[in-house]
């Protein structure tokens, strides 16, 4: 365990939240609001079949047709969707090389700590591996690297907008099959105007040499970043793959509705990681990323397995249930999820894990600590088909609660329609007791590290199901989420 | 002078409004180094509050009297800071971290104090090697060091594992807070034997027990007497014989007049 690193970086406890700042580059907008002419103008921007243009003017109606849902326990002020911009773009595109790239957008990433720079990793500087990395700096990716490794192994890993145009035939076949356009009203919103994101496609048979991992930033005041993610894991394949979030300091809430489709066929795998800290919003509550995510893995194939590994510590509110459909007999679903709240955060997250297949599985470990003033629901779904029988599920969620004013639910729905099935559910809730605290002041240790000592205690068994080249990064980011919780 | 108490009164926030409970009523007590003290009594007398007020447990009010540790103003210290000036405090009912194993909290513990002591935390293989070493002076399997803080451990266990953080801490005042309540004699003698080995010229120990037994393991040089929020009589070791033959009887009737 990174032990070392809880007590050092809680010394950083002094900037409050680190990645809070700007860059000045210009950049290329579309005007405020949403109609036709804003969704032909993103589709042309980037240089998208006729096709794709109908598919998102499809979802546009859709959206026009469709309520804002309002049943999570989550409460803003109602979006304005009119007074947001929903293309930004750098100037410059299209650069063949680093050196191409404005230096105002590497300097950027090079404070976020993202190996832009191949020849770092190449070099095998100590701790650095091999990780590839499709930069999104707002609204476009800016530099793919290690295009040639990937492209050996035969694996397209590349932005949706490429993959649009490059490879049609794959897109189409799989974009919109795991969340349909009408699937829901963020979902419907994403389709339409979705400016972004990863396009990962694993051949039969082949193990990704690397893990991908993704970095997006939101910089523009008052954009919704709209990603669209599509992961196909063929026959055989396995991959995994990173998303890593964060956001500059803003006054004005940024809505964040992005779409999350894995497909996974027979014998195949994909573990997907997300570790999220958008900017949570001011000591007072105000402004923060509105985090509306829609994240569906289908297990199409016998035996495929899918993994959803998440830390959410960031934004003013996040409403995301990555879910797993379980179609293929024997395949497997896992949820494993640390969200933390602190301040005025407001978090309604879990998973759904939908039993079709026969001996299907899936694992659920939610972790959920609250600290401030904030609220913190765990909602979760276990249904078993008719025909899932042997299946079997295991449930685990548990809260811890920091402080007086917190809050944390759980709202488990489970339904069986066999009696050939197993689902268990555990849960607890439990307070940071005093007694813990002074034992460990009564052993040197001050107070906010014990806070960190027993919080990491509590979160091991998720910590623990990360890619290891991000842990030592998740523990310092619950660190940091924690700072002033207790007293 | 290791420890020097003056006339020490200590209340209890009570759950009645206004109402502070007076538990402490001017209790004296020095300790130098390499002394070994125990201290008597009743239930109700006051033995644990003192254990708690000297290692700095939040919710109990100082009224009156001081203690100096190590030439230090005790009582202006916070917890950590009393640890890593070297007073360690035995728990009777030692807490459990879930998740946390123990390994690590030593850890983090002997660095915390390094760092407030403004010395060098200590590498792993360093500590490794520290923890190897007085695992096996204790004869504690070094497998208990990767389970999680007192989850699951016996009374036996927890209270060996308190004697296992004294010998990495490396405190100058033990205070052990009914170290023998819930032990049956073998485990009473294990952990005895690892106080003992602890002790040295330069250490103190203060024993708070009820009953005379654990003293036959572990011999001290003066004994106390506590009722009523006061040490009332103090002694050598016979003392201690004395009690187990006549109890506590007389000294209650005497702080009730």
């Amino acid at each position: 365990m990174a032990d070392q690193n809880t007590v050092k970086t809680v010394e950083e406890l002094g900037e409050k939240y680190k990645y809070g700042f700007e860059t000045e580059v210009e950049m290329d907008k579309a005007p405020k609001g949403l109609n036709e002419d804003i969704i032909r103008f993103i589709s042309k921007k980037k240089g998208e079949p006729e096709w794709m243009l109908q598919w998102r003017l499809d979802a546009y109606h859709k959206w026009l047709e469709m309520e804002e849902p309002t049943w999570a326990k989550v409460h803003y002020p109602p979006v304005d969707f009119q007074d947001l911009y929903y293309y930004a773009a750098p100037k410059k595109q299209a650069i063949k090389s680093l050196d191409e790239l404005d230096p105002e957008i590497l300097k950027t990433y090079e404070k976020l700590g993202i190996p832009l720079k191949e020849q770092e990793v190449l070099a095998g500087v100590e701790g650095a591996s091999k990780v590839a990395v499709d930069a999104v700096f707002d609204s476009v990716s800016v530099v793919t690297t290690f295009r040639e490794e990937l492209a050996k192994a035969g694996v397209i890993f590349c932005p949706i907008s490429e993959a649009i145009r490059d490879h049609p035939d794959l897109v189409r076949k799989y974009l919109g099959s795991v969340v349909p356009v009408g699937d829901n009203f963020y979902a419907a919103l994403n389709s339409a105007v979705f400016t972004d994101g990863s396009f990962v496609y694993i051949p039969k048979g082949v193990r990704c040499p690397m893990e991908l991992s993704t970095y997006f930033r939101i910089n523009e005041k008052q954009t919704g970043q709209f990603e669209r993610t599509l992961i196909i894991a063929d026959e055989g394949a396995y991959v995994s793959y990173l998303e890593g979030c964060t956001a500059p300091m803003r006054d004005e809430n940024q809505l964040h509705a992005a779409v999350v489709e894995l497909v996974i066929l027979d014998e195949a795998e994909i573990k997907y990681s997300t570790v999220q800290n958008w900017y949570p919003g001011d000591a007072e509550g105000r402004g923060g990323v509105y985090n509306f995510v829609t994240k569906r893995a289908d297990c199409r194939g016998r035996n495929a397995k899918v993994s959803w590994t998440q830390v959410e510590t960031g934004s003013a509110i996040t409403w995301k249930y990555p879910s797993c459909i379980l179609k293929g007999d024997g395949s497997s679903g896992e949820f494993y999820s640390i969200a933390i709240s602190n301040g005025f955060q407001q978090v309604d997250s879990g998973t759904k894990m939908i039993h079709l297949g026969k001996n299907t599985t899936s694992r659920i470990i939610s972790k959920g600590i609250s600290a401030g003033r904030s609220q913190n629901t765990y909602r979760g779904l276990v249904s078993v088909g008719r025909k899932a029988t042997g299946s079997r599920n295991y449930t685990q969620c548990d809260s811890l609660l920091i402080g007086e004013t917190c809050g944390a639910h759980t709202v488990p729905y489970i339904t069986a329609k066999t009696p050939h099935a197993k689902v268990e559910h555990e849960a607890t809730t439990s307070k940071i007791a005093e007694d813990q605290l002074f034992y460990c002041q009564s052993r040197g240790i001050p107070e906010e590290e014990a806070v960190a000592l027993i919080v990491n205690g509590f979160v091991r068994d998720v910590i623990q199901k990360l890619p290891m080249e991000f842990m030592a990064e998740t523990q310092r980011l619950i660190n940091i989420s924690l700072e002033g919780s207790v007293g | 002078m290791l420890l020097n108490v003056e006339n020490l009164r200590v209340s209890v926030e009570s759950e009645e409004e206004g109402a502070a409970k007076e538990i402490l009523k001017g209790l004296s007590l020095s300790i130098a180094p390499g002394e070994v003290h125990a201290i008597m009594g009743p239930n109700g007398s006051g033995k644990s509050t003192f254990s708690h007020v000297l290692a700095g447990k939040p919710g109990y009010e100082v009224t009156a009297g001081a203690a100096s540790f190590r030439g230090r103003d005790l009582l202006e210290l916070a917890p950590e800071e009393r640890a890593a000036a070297g007073l360690f405090l035995a728990f009777q009912y030692p807490v459990e971290i879930p998740g946390v194993p123990y390994m690590q909290f030593l850890k983090v513990a002997l660095n915390s104090q390094r760092k407030l002591r403004g010395e060098e935390e200590l590498s792993t293989p360093d500590f490794m090697r520290l923890v190897r070493e007085k695992t096996a002076q204790l004869n504690i399997p070094m497998d208990m060091l990767r389970r999680p803080v007192n989850v699951g451990f016996s009374g036996g266990e927890k209270k060996r594992m308190e004697t296992l953080q004294m010998a990495v801490l490396d405190p100058t005042l033990c205070i052990l807070d009914e170290i023998d309540s819930g032990l049956d004699i073998d485990a009473l003698r294990v952990v005895a034997d690892g106080v003992n080995a602890l002790r040295s010229e330069k250490r103190g120990f203060l024993l708070i027990t009820h009953y005379q037994r654990l003293l036959d393991y572990i011999e001290p040089d003066h004994v106390h007497v506590m009722a009523a929020g006061r040490i009332v009589r103090s002694g050598g070791k016979e003392l201690a014989l004395e009690l187990e033959k006549e109890g506590y009887a007389a000294y209650v009737e005497d702080t009730a007049a």
